[in-house]
């Protein structure tokens, strides 16, 4: 077992990790999640922000346990594999309003990476103006690395501080096991349709194990197809698209396939196109997607735990000001934002650049 | 020798760095520093991709990676 995840060229293990992942978020959805939103690294953090009150959207209140699986899943792994390491101080704030404008981009879309695949996967041909936006995002991001963009180098930290986000999930755990009166959990709505607690638990638990160890990133994987023309990391997209296609057919979860009527999603073409460049852009100046940024956070890289907090923060304003969209479409505010967020992220693209040591 | 220095950076910007110094000094044996066995992996994999072969040296807080061109 240990010897299959240490093998030097997993390509089998990608794979495998992939489909399975596909697999399991088609099969939550069966199993009481959102149509199409069986996995959803920024609508699920959102209804989390929902749940502690931080917005007031009644709809997205749900603490999702496949959130504090994954953290904790990755968290598990890294321990075993001696990869757990505390570190932090890589330009903390810029990460986090990155993050934040990387859940703006995202809730302006509907979904963040993960669900543009589940999107597409369950009919809804707007996950390809989604992919699209976002192989576009990634690809301006490399024309920033290439001209030196970095947000400087992390330092060691004592371990105390690799630790806070991971027990921050456990106290998450706890509310959603207690669900204590200040909690708040949608009555109907988005919110309302999931899981059984311990079944979305354990597969983000599982999903969280195998991410940390295949290093799985929904936008990694188009960057380094475009920066290096490399495959390893994109076989795990690959595999996840056919596992959540082929287990969705099965189970016919395909209601139509188009762009119109879908569930949890709107056709206003050139949002959900600059939503997801917005988004592809920012992860890839902060290396890597939402779901990237969750795993890293359970192996001790505090950078990624502000980049999550701001991703929470994100989602707040996000819902608090009108600028997440809804089936009804993208709101005015929310088409602004998008386009300010851009020219704010190209900003940094532009002046984020190491100093020549002297 | 190149050295390149890639410690404390997060992925991907030591392959960034691999890649610039490899198309600056093709055919030269370069070292890189990186920190993480994330980065460790993915330096590997690109040198690995553009013919070189890769020894690996675990030092203090990290690892050293020798990067030498084979020549066929």
């Amino acid at each position: 077992m240990r010897r299959l995840f240490r093998s030097p060229s997993p390509r089998m293990l990608l794979i495998v990790s992939g489909l399975a992942f596909g697999v399991l978020a088609s099969l939550l959805v069966r199993w009481g999640n959102p149509a199409n939103m069986g996995f959803c690294a920024a609508c699920f953090l959102r209804d989390i922000t929902g749940a502690l009150g931080l917005h007031r959207a009644e709809v997205v209140q749900y603490i999702r346990p496949e959130i504090l699986g994954l953290v904790l899943g990755s968290f598990t792994a890294a321990f075993a594999f001696k990869e757990f390491r505390t570190r932090g101080g890589s330009a903390p704030l810029v990460r986090f309003f990155l993050g934040a404008l990387m859940m703006i981009g995202a809730l302006v879309f509907l979904g963040c990476p993960v669900r543009a695949l589940l999107r597409l996967a369950g009919g809804d041909l707007n996950g390809i103006t989604a992919l699209g936006g976002l192989v576009s995002g990634a690809f301006l991001g490399i024309l920033f690395l290439r001209r030196g963009f970095n947000l400087g180098r992390s330092a060691k930290m004592p371990a105390l501080a690799g630790w806070l986000f991971p027990a921050f999930m456990v106290v998450l755990l706890l509310f959603a096991i207690f669900t204590p009166y200040f909690i708040l959990s949608s009555g109907s709505g988005t919110g309302s349709l999931h899981a059984a607690l311990w079944i979305s638990l354990a597969i983000g638990l599982g999903v969280g194990f195998l991410a940390q160890r295949t290093r799985m990133c929904f936008v990694g994987g188009w960057r380094d197809l475009m920066l290096i023309r490399d495959m390893h990391l994109f076989s795990i997209i690959a595999a996840f698209f056919v596992g959540a296609l082929v287990t969705n057919l099965i189970l016919g979860q395909i209601d139509h396939w188009g762009f119109v009527g879908q569930p949890i999603s709107h056709d206003e073409h050139l949002w959900n196109f600059f939503g997801m460049a917005l988004l592809g852009l920012a992860a890839t100046l902060l290396g890597g997607c939402p779901l990237r940024q969750l795993i890293l956070s359970g192996q001790g890289d505090t950078d990624a735990a502000m980049t999550v907090f701001g991703m929470i923060a994100g989602a707040a304003v996000a819902h608090n000001f009108g600028l997440a969209a809804s089936a009804k479409g993208v709101t005015t505010f929310g088409a602004w934002t998008v386009g300010i967020g851009l020219a704010v992220v190209l900003v940094i693209g532009f002046l984020m650049k190491e100093r020549r040591a002297s | 020798m190149i050295e390149v220095d890639a410690r404390g950076f997060s992925c991907p910007v030591p392959v960034v760095k691999t890649k610039e110094a490899i198309d600056n000094n093709p055919k030269a044996p370069l070292t890189v520093l990186v920190e993480s066995e994330v980065s460790k992996e993915n330096v590997s994999r690109l040198a690995r991709s553009r013919g070189y072969s890769v020894m690996v040296e675990r030092v203090e807080d990290g690892f050293r990676l020798l990067l030498s061109p084979s020549f066929k």
